[in-house]
């Protein structure tokens, strides 16, 4: 097995380390650095609890090598958080009861901040054409959609504050 | 209306408090099983059956044991050796940990591998399954031919055993339900399949054993929704090699969704927990996604025939049911109640029916054993799906609206408590405002004009009710173990000097939000804010026995505990406050927070201030702290209800169907907090129309099963989802402590015959009596063919 060695930035945080070509991004962010938040569903890519952003834009972790992730920016869920502030989308999943057991939350959050980082004002629609990819078990989906429409307000508020 | 009795700073009843367990979920920092990491953990994973049915000739371990990294190959053999390689089902039958010589179904553990890492574990696994030699034999996969003369026996383990037969198992007056359908003015009939389905959550099982020999304490992290149960289990079934209760520690963590899925012992958590102890060291076993959905407990899996008599006025008189149930090889049901068949019984639904009979026989077939709930009490959905389905057939015979022919039949009001004819007694129920509340909220009759004027128009369209009832809680003992294990559920509160408390319960949340709930119930009891109150589950060593969380029984056991443990903690709290305040008891009154003293309420003392004086300043000659057990055996079931309808447009060329509306009015009692009890109706929905149109486990004549992975398994996703309208009714429960009764599993039960009812609906013109779930667009393609609506 050959070992390569590779340099990630993740959560604005660079770690270098050698790891085997087959190791899975999602076991190396997992088990090699402890960020247990993002979770694995079905190792098909078919459930979305391992959606992370490389370089802004949502991947899912089990189906991706960790050396293709070599000199790129990785943003998981235990990064979300800024400076002890919630994003508006932790809030709104929060506020709106868009989660039950937890487990596929991170995956959601991650993959709803690039949705509105592409599209500010989404139609219920164009969210959940835009989650399709992530399964949720326990809640039904409607206070999820309701939770990224939180956040898209909040985040709409704040760039008008801005402005 | 909700009223609430406390304030929203208090956080009692009523309140849609948000939740408190969010706070590490959102952040990515819920602890699940797969989460725990301990030092020289070692990975187990498994060798599994490609076959249906086959004796294993021989296992060579070599190619698999000299990859470096590999500590050790267990085969059933190996397990033997110490008596674990079978193990007993709560069905008082048996299945096997690893098998010595043959194997029952695809992907049936053959054997495990240790190894340093999980990628040598997985290349291990890959050797080890190219050296186990097999015997192929045809296997036993039609329910059906279960008792041909010509079927192998598949259980010749079973001593005295000659046949496939499981057991049979009947209930009901026969005689009179037979004279009821003699003296019939009308008798429906239909064959009602309920397919195998698999409860997928996110989060599939797994466990990390950790045996410290020096101490000999085992410590296992696990995906259960019963910790104390299976740590009992494990006492029982290890207690020989050494492994006794006080050493046995289960952790419950955070669970990624259970739905019944998580009650059963799966033979990877033996494995695990037996190679932890051989080696001494901490082993992980975390199944993938098809392991999951191939091996795990399947739910369902019930043939039914189902017989429903009525006069020409469409009151119906009797109720027969003939069911043949498949348990794959072993009967391994998740079933704490002592029928066979849980609570099918229930099958009466909502209906005054005069006498019922039913009657199932269950067999043996080369499939995965199981019999999960997939979030309901055990067999409830089929129950429901059986009378919801009939009555609409009955409605359609008769020519009349399947609204008006429920209204005719339901148990009034002022028949409560209602002994049904199977045997029951119904707490409470008020059916006919839930479904009118339903129909006015869809607008029934303007969408019944809608459907004549397409129908006219050559376009499909149905309205699908249901109105059910369900049956949870389980349970009275009388009715209810494990093990012998009676059916109670605990709460262990303890308050604090400063007045804030933490409590312990015998439950476990998988998402229900039992943080958040558990900490109202008492807040509404003792006046403390929610927030400051603690809610722990899950730890054998901390929390006090119970049975944990499954069949909706939560709120109607450990719920209630905490209510009588709470007034326990009053109690005391009366006799400290009038030791305070120099009255006598009687002279005291009670409101959420305090005690006061009748007429001079300018004199009282806070729960806050009672709870500081039973550590510093209590009366003498009584025991200082201020804190309660309870165990809470319900006197009976709870009876929740509801009226679903849903509107379905079918595509009349291509039969694609699209749910447009889904109504949903609720009655589960008083509610502890509407938030959470919508949001666990939401979800209960999307389950309930995931097994209607998407969710089957299909399997091939050999064996094979085709859909075990999530590219083939359909869960539905935010698109197929409608958005869900809700409402409810409130009928408390008139035994119940708070007026509670459980709710997560009304929506799975009453869904589905929702979503049959109204394709059935939309192509009854067509003579369509019954189509079976999952109602797929192709089933209905077919059926649009056959009557040459599509050329």
């Amino acid at each position: 097995m050959s070992k390569h060695s590779i340099t990630i930035e993740i959560n604005g945080e660079s770690f270098t380390q050698e790891v085997d070509s087959r190791k899975l991004l999602i076991h190396f962010l997992r088990d090699d650095l402890a960020l247990t938040g993002t979770h694995i569903g079905c190792d098909t890519s078919s459930c979305g609890a391992c959606t992370i952003l490389l370089n802004g834009k949502s991947i899912k972790a089990c189906t991706f090598f960790a050396v293709q992730a070599n000199n790129q920016k990785i943003e998981t869920i235990e990064g979300v958080e800024q400076g002890g502030q919630l994003h508006p989308l932790q809030e709104g999943f929060h506020q709106e009861h868009g989660l039950q057991c937890g487990f596929c939350t991170p995956g959601m959050i991650m993959r709803g901040k690039e949705l509105l980082e592409k599209n500010p004002n989404p139609t219920e629609e164009e969210i959940r054409w835009g989650i399709s990819g992530n399964l949720c078990r326990c809640t039904g989906y409607s206070n999820i959609i309701k939770s990224i429409q939180y956040a898209a307000n909040k985040l709409n508020e704040k760039q008008e504050e801005a402005a | 209306m909700i009223m609430c009795k406390t304030s929203k700073e208090i956080g009692g009843m009523g309140h849609s408090l948000k939740r408190k367990e969010d706070a590490r979920f959102i952040r990515g920092l819920g602890k699940y099983t797969d989460d725990v990491q301990l030092p020289g953990m070692l990975y187990m994973d498994i060798a599994r059956s490609p076959f249906a049915y086959a004796k294993i000739k021989s296992i060579d371990k070599s190619a698999a044991m000299e990859i470096p990294g590999v500590l050790a190959v267990i085969t059933g053999e190996d397990l033997k050796q110490y008596n674990l390689h079978w193990m007993p089902t709560l069905m008082s039958d048996t299945q096997m940990v690893l098998p010595t010589d043959t194997v029952m179904y695809q992907a049936q553990e053959v054997a495990a591998v240790i190894a340093t890492d999980r990628y040598i574990a997985a290349d291990a696994v890959q050797a080890l399954e190219n050296s186990i030699e097999y015997e192929q034999m045809k296997p036993l996969i039609d329910p059906h031919k279960a008792l041909d003369a010509d079927a192998p026996l598949l259980r010749p383990d079973k001593e005295g055993r000659t046949d496939n037969h499981i057991w049979h198992w009947q209930t009901g007056d026969q005689e009179a339900t037979e004279q009821a359908f003699d003296e019939a003015d009308v008798v429906v009939k239909e064959q009602v399949y309920i397919p195998r389905i698999h409860v997928a959550s996110i989060e599939t099982c797994g466990c990390v054993a950790s045996y410290e020999k020096a101490e000999g304490k085992l410590t296992v992290w696990m995906t259960t929704q019963a910790p104390h149960a299976i740590r009992t289990v494990i006492a029982l079934v290890a207690g020989h090699v050494g492994l006794s209760e006080e050493r046995i520690r289960v952790i419950s963590p955070d669970i990624g969704g259970g739905f019944g899925g998580k009650v059963p012992v799966y033979p990877g958590y033996v494995i695990a927990i037996a190679a932890s102890f051989l080696i001494g060291k901490p082993v992980k076993w975390i199944e993938d996604r098809s392991e999951n959905l191939q091996a795990d407990s399947f739910a369902r899996d019930y043939h039914m025939t189902v017989e429903l008599a009525s006069t020409k006025e469409g009151k119906m008189t009797g109720l027969r049911i003939k069911t043949l149930a498949d348990h794959g090889y072993t009967d391994a049901a998740a079933n704490p109640s002592k029928f066979p068949s849980g609570l099918f019984s229930i099958v009466t639904g909502s209906y005054d029916i005069p006498t019922a009979f039913t009657e199932m026989d269950a067999v043996y077939t080369n499939k995965p054993p199981g019999g999960v709930a997939y979030r309901c009490s055990f067999r409830v959905t089929e129950a429901v799906h059986a009378i919801e389905r009939i009555t609409d057939v009955l409605a359609q015979k008769l020519g009349r609206d399947p609204a008006d022919l429920r209204f005719q039949n339901f148990i009034q009001k002022d028949q409560f408590p209602y002994r049904s004819a199977l045997g029951w007694e119904y707490d409470s129920g008020d059916y006919a405002p839930a479904l009118r509340k339903a129909m006015d909220m869809v607008g029934y009759e303007e969408l019944r004009k809608e459907q004549a004027e397409k129908r006219a128009r050559g376009e499909l369209m149905g309205i699908g009710i249901s109105s059910f009832t369900e049956i949870v809680g389980a349970g009275p003992s009388k009715d209810f173990d494990i093990l012998g294990i009676k059916m109670f559920d605990s709460a262990e509160v303890r308050i604090h000097p400063t007045g804030k408390a933490i409590a312990r319960f015998g439950t476990k949340s998988q998402g229900q939000g039992h943080e958040t709930t558990y900490a109202q119930i008492l807040a509404e009891e003792l006046g403390i804010p929610a927030m400051h109150i603690q809610i722990e589950e899950g730890d054998t060593d901390t929390a006090p026995y119970g049975l944990g969380t499954y069949a909706s029984r939560s709120t109607p056991t450990a719920g209630a505990a905490a209510a009588k443990a709470a007034h326990k903690i009053r109690d005391k709290a009366r006799k400290i406050a009038a030791y305070l305040l120099e009255v006598s008891e009687e002279d005291l009154e009670w409101e959420p927070g305090k005690f006061f003293v009748k007429g001079a309420p300018e004199r009282s003392k806070t729960i806050q201030d009672i709870a500081f004086a039973a550590y510093t300043n209590h009366p003498q000659g009584m025991e200082a702290g201020l804190e309660a057990t309870h165990y809470y055996d319900p006197p009976n079931l709870t009876f929740p209800f509801g009226s679903y309808i849903c509107v379905m447009d079918i595509d009349p060329k291509t039969a694609e169907m699209k749910i447009r509306r889904f109504v949903a009015i609720d009655d589960c009692g008083n509610i502890i907090n509407p938030m959470i009890v919508t949001g666990q109706i939401h979800g209960g929905l999307a389950m309930g129309i995931a097994p209607a149109m998407y969710e089957e486990l299909i399997y091939d004549d050999d064996g094979n099963i085709l859909n075990g992975t999530f590219m083939d398994y359909l869960l539905p996703t935010s698109v197929e989802t409608p958005n869900w309208e809700t409402g409810h009714t409130i009928t408390p429960s008139p035994h119940h402590p708070l007026g509670a009764k459980g709710v997560a599993e009304s929506p799975t039960v009453g869904a589905p015959p929702a979503v049959a009812n109204a394709v059935v609906d939309a192509l009854s013109h067509l003579g369509v009596t019954h189509v079976d779930i999952p109602v797929t667009p192709f089933k209905v393609w077919k059926i649009l063919k056959e009557k040459g609506v599509i050329s």
